[in-house]
């Protein structure tokens, strides 16, 4: 294990205490005055909370020469938070129930204010965030990024793959319009299809053997805490990975200067 | 990976490491950059796309045509392809669940050294194949009629008001279910009930419509069809009459 205390980036000057020149009681003017209370809580702070260590080489740590692809994971992240924003302001409006659920979606598109807008961000992000994830598994692949020593980040994202799929299956009940439920009565008899495990799977999606009040509160319940959280945690554990094993930088890309052997 | 490779691979990686750059701010500042194009797609998307709301859930209509997201084209299109029943497991969970497993697992059977595309010709075939399959399944699943239509052309010899009444009649012989049980041509599935891509050779049009009155357990009766719409009914009774 190194010393990480010798690789950290040092604080910056412009955040450190600087000292007073011999003779001066008082900083100067207004503006070194507001500064140095700034220094004083952020020192206060750090010494409580330890992360200045942890920020600094979160932030300064050298990632290798990259192209945008590269972003691509971190777009990912950002439309789920954007599925996570505009998802909690749907719930706020939605009621879970096979008689409340379609009327409280009609109110939110034709009622409330910026309602269609919402639902329409919440639908078409999910579609962007497929496509962005497919893109991210496809340049992961392709670049050879899945590869020693970053096998089990490729698996975390995989998990993080089907649990995409399966907020967009749940989701997709959600409205309680035609579409949906009849969509969502095959995919649940697709499940049941599958070998051992099949028909209990879906005894479980629907609440019981038949498509009843409770299979929507079971989606609902699902779509919005059960797997938002297990993607929350595998994104936690996926970017921690990230950050301690490093980026890849393109396999066309060498050192400049030799290696030292 | 043997233990020189991944020594000389960390090594390197070292190397480019420290020739890079800081991740604050020159890595914040490109997600940024996409952090805004994913945002301004979405919204754009929303405020020309919407979002439409279809007509309430209705579990006692027969007739809805059941469609996925447009991302589950493909696994919807695997079932339209593979048809024998004893086949349909395989469709709906095998092969999706054979693909999640090798994916899975992908980095601890690909253990080569070699990162390059180019390099590593058998993975990245692999790779374009599968890209191209599942687009192919995709468009396929989103070009294709519903599982209920029924595929078949009209005999040559119909026209005018016999011809609408035949392609009616095929229509609600397709969203009436009678595809769970029968076979009709390529469609429909070989089970409970009996073939019915020549059933006019068997049955003259009087016994199909008393059958679709009276029929055997535990296929439904179509008397309150006859009864309510009598029209669609007679559509029925003629295209089943001229499967020959």
């Amino acid at each position: 294990m190194p010393d990480l205390k010798k690789l950290l980036p040092p604080i910056p000057d412009s955040l450190k205490l600087q000292p007073r020149r011999a003779g001066t009681k008082n900083p100067g003017n207004a503006l070194d005055q507001a500064a140095e209370s700034g220094i004083h809580a952020g020192a206060w702070l750090d010494e409580r909370l330890q992360l200045s260590g942890a920020v600094r080489w979160a932030l300064f740590r050298k990632v290798p020469r990259h192209d945008w692809t590269y972003s691509l994971g971190s777009s990912v992240m950002f439309a789920f938070l954007s599925q996570a924003v505009t998802g909690v302001f749907l719930a706020m409006a939605y009621d879970p129930s096979t008689t409340g659920a379609y009327e409280s979606i009609r109110y939110t598109t034709n009622e409330a204010f910026l309602g269609a807008f919402l639902r329409g961000m919440h639908k078409w992000g999910s579609t962007v965030m497929v496509v962005l994830v497919f893109l991210h598994m496809a340049q992961t692949f392709f670049y050879g990024a899945y590869k020693y020593p970053r096998e089990l980040n490729w698996v975390i994202g995989v998990v993080l793959l089907i649990l995409t799929m399966t907020m967009s299956f749940t989701g997709y009940l959600l409205p309680f319009d035609q579409r949906s439920y009849w969509a969502t009565i095959v995919g649940v008899n697709i499940n049941g299809t599958g070998p051992i495990a099949g028909p209990y799977l879906s005894d479980f999606l629907r609440a019981g053997p038949e498509f009843g009040a409770m299979t929507l509160s079971r989606f609902y319940a699902i779509h919005m805490l059960l797997v938002p959280g297990a993607i929350g945690a595998m994104i936690g554990a996926h970017l921690w990975l990230v950050m301690r094993l490093g980026t890849t930088s393109p396999p066309w890309n060498k050192p400049r200067k030799k290696a030292d052997a | 990976m043997n233990r020189k490779e991944k020594e000389e691979y960390l090594r390197e990686y070292g190397q480019l490491k420290a020739e890079g750059e800081p991740f604050f701010p020159y890595s914040v500042a490109q997600d940024s950059i996409m952090a805004v194009v994913v945002m301004a797609i979405i919204i754009g998307m929303s405020l020309v796309l919407g979002a439409e709301l279809g007509p309430k859930a209705d579990p006692t209509s027969t007739t809805y045509v059941p469609r996925p997201e447009w991302y589950f084209f493909f696994l919807f299109e695997l079932l339209r392809i593979i048809k024998p029943p004893q086949l349909v497991p395989l469709a709906t969970i095998g092969v999706p669940t054979i693909a999640i497993i090798l994916l899975m697992l992908l980095p601890f059977y690909d253990r080569g050294a070699e990162r390059h595309p180019l390099r590593r010709p058998i993975a990245t075939t692999a790779g374009i194949l599968a890209i191209f399959a599942m687009g192919y399944l995709t468009y396929m699943g989103a070009s294709a009629g519903s599982p209920n239509e029924i595929e078949m052309k009209a005999p040559s010899g119909l026209t005018g008001a016999a011809l609408v009444q035949w392609e009616q009649g095929k229509t609600v012989v397709g969203q009436s279910g009678c595809l769970a049980c029968h076979q009709i041509g390529e469609n429909g599935n070989d089970g409970l009930g009996p073939k019915l891509t020549h059933i006019a050779n068997k049955l003259p049009e009087q016994a199909i419509a008393q059958t679709l009155r009276n029929p055997t357990s535990p296929m439904p009766s179509f008397k309150g069809l006859e009864e309510s719409n009598p029209a669609k009914f007679k559509a029925m009774v003629a295209f089943l009459g001229q499967l020959n």
